[in-house]
């Protein structure tokens, strides 16, 4: 594992194919090919040439481009995968369920294989950790070289080095006169042009090899952003009910803020409004025009503790809006979605028979009364309540939860008549009466309902990196995209004057530019070396 | 030259390593993550009982705090409440006090539960679900135990056996 | 204002497909070979047709804008008819870079294309629902059908390119593959001549059928139902009776405009075979024979690293953007989201593959059609199959 020293004098690493400061061919495989491979520079890739210890072996892995592309394919294709069927993330009901009752033994096999959160899965995790390693070991691996390659590079340059550009051309006539004007042409293209001996070596653009490396740098930074989310208290993601006229705590802030919501409103479009519109809503029926809620934003005064009422204090009078979030302090509250709860139902004592009411009650879903007096000797008992009814296994009515979403009554029906009352069950849409000859009945009167909007309190600590990393990325990009490094060579060589040329893209452009480099002088236009061998083999 | 590139490539690829391994961690727990965990001090509290008295956590200190999170509509909580109202009975004298926390539901349903199971414990009702999300419980039943330091030194959730509740009454019999 | 807005769209149009006659003429015409420097008459009329048709149609897209109040890319019709406006666009930008006429002549024809097939979904001015009310989504949606339709020069250069390169003289792999290409392209002809005929007819037929929650639904086909929905009744009088009923899991009417283009596909590729007596592609064999390889190979590349940043503001950057205030995060899986992903990570690989492994010439020609392919299976297939919160929910 020795340097290598060339002819020109300069020491170049081991593994070095072109000598970095003349571009001498080093490698003898190398000089069998009639046009260089330029790819960085022809300098020493070091992951391809020591392999000793595991460390090496692992470091060399991932500084291959081949294993890079593969990981990249492989992400591709799992990523593809997962739009096949939507995500866990975007259904409503038991995974276990779902997929097998909306999609057969496909939707079967897919839960089964895991992909029902594939991008949560720890495999797609190691793709995208292994992308990021790769791009972390392949960039250091080799802008380091090419820096280095780049830096040493000195203006006259072997003549094998010269002859395998893929721009060359030999001019037997030299004049001296040719130098000033190519000179004056070049800087006039903005070159940078460097002379020694007489020899001319133009460059330009330089810093677009750079591109490559600086998006790759965002590309970690943004990666980065995306790992700091695991950090416990970076990411904060929770939904917020919060009913018409309520506060609430909102979680994850420390219990200091709290969140009043004046009210829900929901718009459509409207045909005979909107014009413009019209043929559209009359095909789709309904289309919603705004999803707001009115809210203030409280901040908690002093020392309190949970359960206790709270001292509050208003920040922020706001109306969220889809697209419009409320933000404070880095927490940003988001219109989600909405739902309607039940509120109240109002009841009527009735007489079976005559009709005749005695007396209407109205049950406060979420906080009924045990008692309701309707006067002169008439009253109504609420022996139980069952918000969220069902029938229970063992056949006994229960409540599937807290939330009123079909409420069940056993009230007891007093009357002078019948002091110690009539018992019966109410259900929405029916009544069971456990005697079965009950005088008096609950007649269902009305309900009322109350909006409850659903918001989304979000706060991203490792925003910056994710914002920092797609700026860096793009500015990177466009470097290596839209600028090309381009070098001119005009050299004297045994006699002769030497042209040749490289750039890194863009071949077109960089003829056209040797054309108006060369007018005015007697030099011929160099040829793509490429092109006569293409067009060689096209007559063949 | 050569020792020191090894040992910058072992430094690279640890530090990668450590991320990978700590991030595929992090995103294996973060389900199961507590919000008070095992050896906090338990976050202080004030509830009024169905009796009206005021039960403020901190004052509780000296004592072993069985704290139960619970729902008249959950089936495990009808299994385990008489449950944990015999145990009740057993260490009230030695020292253990039960607060019973239901969340967000009407007093008349509390009430009815409380006589139906006839227990004795105070319960009292988590109105705006303030200590609920100060101690971030999902699902019911939830039970902590607390020492009479005020620290939490079990979580637990699901039904549990007389046994069970007997256990950890006695685990944190000061 | 929507009259004038549909008449400058329809002159546009008109202005594409005559362009592309006189690009043809460009290459046929003896005088002024490709390789010698400019353009001659049919090509410079060809050019100055095309950025006529190009402003006509920024004048429809100005006009629809004033009357719907909103950008007009807010659902399929107009999303797609502005791709195939960047999509020209792209290509006189790229036309000015390389003078050569002999992309207009492949890039047109998608462009045309592009262009019928958006006028097959609904083309009512739509309201915009709260979620898209929002600049940034005109904006994302912009720069990422730019830079969508500068990847797409991409393709027709590389189209270019196989057309040139393979040898036609025996079939093979890479024969039967360029030609499923062509035949791809003709199918989507295909569909555009079907639609508009029924529609042309005004031809409908209802069905109450069963899904597959098992509740009764009413589904209303605009073509003849060869598959018919599960369970499904014909209610028209003189329908068509379906030919073979489909489980519930499967959409039959998408699968019925399917089968339809693909059999108008095969009838009119049939017809082009007869006509050529060869395939499509030796056929266009003689158009590009003076141009050089290694040329439209830069060109094709050229078109990658041009349109790959702008893909990247719009489909990723720009869309996160909007994700972060719309939905409150700037990354959902989404299947639309995916799949820009995907187009993004294909292209990023095309450019390793190419500047690390070499991969120039015919393998990065197969490549860049691979990446037009992703690119409308975005366009076409998760909009319409895979739905999704981006899905404009066409039929």
């Amino acid at each position: 594992m020795k340097d290598v020293k060339c002819e020109c004098g300069h020491v170049n690493p081991h593994g070095t194919v072109l000598c970095e400061a003349c571009g001498k061919v080093l490698d003898e495989n190398e000089k069998k090919n009639p046009v260089l491979d330029m790819r960085y520079e022809g300098s020493a890739r070091r992951s391809q040439t020591y392999n000793k210890t595991i460390i090496d072996k692992i470091w060399n892995f991932f500084s291959s481009v081949k294993v890079g592309v593969w990981l990249i394919i492989i992400t591709l294709i799992a990523s593809a995968l997962g739009t096949i069927l939507p995500q866990e993330m975007y259904i409503d009901q038991p995974p276990e369920v779902y997929y097998e009752e909306e999609y057969g033994w496909f939707g079967k096999l897919y839960y089964q294989l895991g992909f029902n959160d594939l991008y949560g899965s720890w495999w797609y995790l190691l793709l995208i950790a292994m992308i990021g390693i790769s791009l972390v070991i392949c960039s250091l691996d080799r802008v380091i070289p090419l820096y280095k390659a780049l830096k040493a590079q000195r203006v006259t340059r072997h003549e094998g080095f010269l002859k395998r550009q893929r721009v060359f051309g030999i001019n037997t006539h030299v004049d001296n006169d040719d130098f000033t004007v190519i000179k004056k042409h070049l800087k006039e293209k903005r070159y940078r042009v460097r002379e020694e001996n007489g020899d001319i070596l133009a460059e330009k653009g330089r810093f677009s090899r750079w591109g490559p490396y600086v998006n790759h740098v965002g590309l970690i930074i943004f990666l980065f952003g995306g790992m700091l989310r695991f950090v416990p208290g970076m990411y904060v993601n929770e939904n917020l009910w919060v009913r018409e006229g309520e506060t609430a705590l909102v979680p994850e802030t420390g219990e200091k803020l709290y969140l009043k919501n004046n009210q829900f409103i929901l718009q459509h479009y409207d045909k005979n409004k909107d014009k413009t519109f019209k043929k559209a809503i009359e095909e789709a029926g309904e289309v919603v025009k705004n999803y707001q809620s009115n809210v203030i934003l409280y901040n908690r005064v002093g020392e309190n503790i949970p359960g206790e009422k709270p001292k509050l204090e208003a920040i922020k009078d706001y109306k969220v809006r889809v697209n419009h979030p409320l933000t404070y302090e880095g927490y940003s509250i988001f219109q989600a979605s909405f739902r309607s709860d039940l509120e109240a139902m109002t009841f009527a004592l009735t007489n079976k028979e005559t009709n005749q009411s005695f007396g209407e009650m109205k049950i406060n879903l979420r906080n009924p009364k045990s008692v309701y007096d309707l006067g002169n000797g008439y009253s109504v008992k609420l022996l139980s309540y069952f918000p969220d009814f069902e029938f229970g296994k063992n056949g006994e009515p229960s409540t599937k939860s807290r939330v009123p979403n079909n409420p069940a009554f056993v009230f007891r029906m007093i009357s002078p008549e019948n002091p110690k009352g009539e018992t019966s069950f109410v259900a929405i849409k029916q009544t069971i009466e456990p005697s079965g000859n009950n005088t008096y009945k609950m007649s269902f009167k009305g309900i009322e309902t109350k909006n409850v909007s659903g918001f989304i309190v979000r706060k991203d600590s490792s925003l910056w990196a994710i914002i920092l990393g797609g700026i860096i990325f793009m500015i990177g990009v466009i470097q290596g995209a839209y600028w090309n490094h381009r070098r001119i060579w005009v050299q004297n060589k045994n006699g002769e004057v030497w042209i040749a040329a490289h750039t890194n893209k863009n071949w077109y452009g960089l003829k056209r530019e040797i054309e108006t480099v060369l007018t005015d002088t007697k030099l011929n236009i160099p040829e793509d070396q490429l092109q006569i061998e293409k067009q060689d083999k096209e007559v063949v | 030259m050569k020792k020191r590139r090894l040992v910058i490539r072992t430094v690279i690829l640890l530090v990668l390593g450590a991320a990978v391994i700590y991030t595929l961690y992090a995103n294996f727990t973060k389900d199961n993550k507590l919000k008070v965990a095992v050896g906090e001090t338990a976050p202080d509290f004030v509830l009024t009982d169905m009796q009206g008295n005021k039960h403020r956590l901190s004052d509780y200190r000296g004592q072993g705090v069985f704290l139960n999170f619970w729902g008249t509509w959950c089936p495990p909580c009808k299994k385990e409440m008489p449950y944990i109202n015999n145990q009740y009975q057993q260490f009230k004298d030695k020292g253990v006090q039960v607060l019973s926390v239901d969340i967000q539901e009407s007093e008349l349903a509390v009430n009815q539960f409380a006589e139906h199971y006839k227990l004795d414990f105070p319960i009292m009702i988590d109105t705006d679900k303030e200590v609920m999300t100060a101690y971030g419980i999902d699902p019911l039943p939830a039970t902590f135990l607390i020492d009479k330091n005020g620290k939490v030194i079990k979580y637990s959730t699901g039904e549990m056996s007389e046994d069970t509740v007997r256990d950890f009454m006695e685990k944190i019999k000061p | 204002m929507v009259t004038i807005s549909s008449n400058l769209l329809f002159i546009a149009f008109i202005l594409y497909l005559v362009a592309t006659l006189f690009y043809g003429g460009a290459i046929t015409s003896k005088k002024g070979a490709i390789d010698k420097k400019g353009t001659n008459r049919w090509g410079k009329i060809a050019v100055l047709l095309t950025i006529i048709g190009f402003i006509s149609q920024l004048g429809y897209f100005i006009t629809r804008w004033i009357a719907a109040g909103h950008a007009p890319v807010s659902n399929m019709f107009e999303f797609t008819t502005f791709f195939g406006m960047a999509l020209v666009g792209a290509f006189i930008v790229i036309y000015f870079i390389y003078r050569t006429t002999l992309l207009g002549l492949f890039t047109m024809p998608v462009a045309i294309l592009v262009i019928a097939y958006a006028s097959m979904f609904p083309r009512e001015i739509t309201p915009l629902i709260p979620a898209l009310q929002s600049y940034w989504l005109h904006i994302h949606v912009t720069t990422a059908a730019i830079g969508e339709a500068i990847l797409a020069i991409s393709f027709a250069a590389g189209l270019i390119y196989l057309v040139k390169a393979i040898d036609q003289s025996k079939a093979s792999k890479r024969t039967f593959w360029l030609e499923v290409v062509m035949f791809s392209l003709v199918t989507v002809l295909g569909f555009v001549a079907i639609s508009s005929t029924f529609s042309g007819l005004g031809y409908h037929e209802k069905f109450t059928w069963i899904d597959k929650h098992g509740n009764e639904a009413n589904l209303e086909y605009t073509m003849p139902a060869l598959t018919g929905p599960h369970e499904g009744k014909l209610l028209t009088k003189e329908g068509f009776q379906p030919l073979v009923e489909m489980p519930a899991l499967i959409n039959a009417k998408k699968l019925n405009t399917v089968i339809w283009s693909l059999m108008a596909g095969l009838i009119l590729y049939g017809v082009i075979r007869v006509i050529l007596r060869k395939r499509i592609a030796a056929a266009l064999k003689p158009l590009v024979k003076n141009i050089k390889l290694d040329f439209v190979d830069e060109i094709s590349y050229r078109s990658v690293l041009i349109g790959f940043p702008v893909f990247t503001l719009g489909a990723l950057i720009f869309a996160m953007i909007w994700a972060q205030m719309a939905w409150s995060r700037f990354w959902g899986w989404d299947p639309k989201e995916v799949w820009a992903l995907v187009t993004w990570l294909f292209y990023a690989a095309f450019m390793h593959l190419r500047l690390s492994k070499g991969w120039h010439g015919e393998k990065s020609a197969w490549l860049a059609v691979i990446g037009f392919v992703i690119i409308m299976f975005n366009l076409v297939a998760v909009n319409l199959v895979i739905a999704g919160l981006h899905s404009y929910a066409g039929s």
